[in-house]
């Protein structure tokens, strides 16, 4: 395929699908366990009860339908990005994780956690200004 | 270390899981038709594919991984931190997808490593 805007428009807007509904995805699941609780010792039984918990949670199917949501639109990007390109791309979700547990959940960030966060961050835009095909011809 | 062990298992079968995706992908080649029957039937070739489903398997592992361990920490640590698998993921393309990462790339990944041993860190 010809490298053209056209090419670049239709990768940043499912990387867009791809920011917006996985970290929507994970914090409806982070809800889901926290109200289911975790396993007290790790053995089958009590692992069995947590999973039949899981399967009746409201929460965690929304949760999973928000992360099928973003792997229709990865696998899509994928046909024509390569790997290399769309991973980076796609880890704005960690800062918007981490905006939305604590907005939403209430969750405690302290701010080694911040400072974490927007240096992934930083090592997104080094990476993220790359071509989308890491394996053509140079 | 209960944290640990999942992420381990989170960050290896994740990223084993989308470098099988990618791999199948490549196998059913570009998207044109986005009209719902055409992306209907490019799911239907992509499950015809062996990769698909090893995919899928080692997702499957990864996602009930990410459950566990979404029981005992917030999602503001467990997410960040997952981007560990930023260098299972950038030796796995080199590797297994014979993709060229540049050395901007791996100065990215770098900084990303260094992102999540700070997120790391500021647990509890």
């Amino acid at each position: 395929m010809k490298d053209s805007p056209g090419l670049h428009l239709k990768t940043n807007i499912l990387i867009l699908f791809i920011v917006l509904f996985a970290p929507l995805g994970n914090v409806l699941l982070s809800k889901g366990m926290k109200r289911i609780g975790s396993a007290k010792n790790w053995v089958p039984g009590d692992i069995f009860h947590i999973l039949l918990k899981i399967v009746t949670s409201g929460y965690i199917w929304l949760g999973i339908a928000c992360l099928l949501i973003f792997f229709v639109a990865y696998m899509l990007v994928l046909t024509w990005a390569d790997y290399s390109y769309v991973q980076p791309a796609s880890s704005f979700s960690y800062a918007a994780v981490a905006l939305l547990g604590y907005f939403l959940l209430g969750e405690p960030v302290p701010p080694m956690r911040w400072m974490g966060i927007l240096v992934i961050c930083l090592g997104v835009f080094i990476v993220g200004n790359t071509h989308p095909r890491t394996t053509g011809k140079a | 270390m209960l944290e640990f062990l999942f992420l381990l298992i989170i960050v290896g079968a994740g990223t084993g899981g989308e470098l099988c995706v990618s791999r199948a992908m490549k196998v059913v080649g570009e998207v044109h038709d986005f009209r719902p029957a055409a992306l209907v039937r490019f799911v239907f070739l992509a499950m015809r594919v062996g990769w698909m489903w090893l995919g899928i398997a080692l997702m499957t592992l990864a996602f009930f991984s990410l459950l566990a361990m979404l029981s005992i920490e917030n999602v503001s640590f467990v997410v960040p931190v997952t981007a560990l698998s930023y260098a299972a993921g950038a030796l796995g393309a080199m590797l297994l997808l014979h993709e060229r990462i540049s050395t901007q790339r791996w100065l990215g990944v770098l900084i990303v490593c260094l992102g999540v041993t700070l997120v790391w860190l500021s647990r509890r």
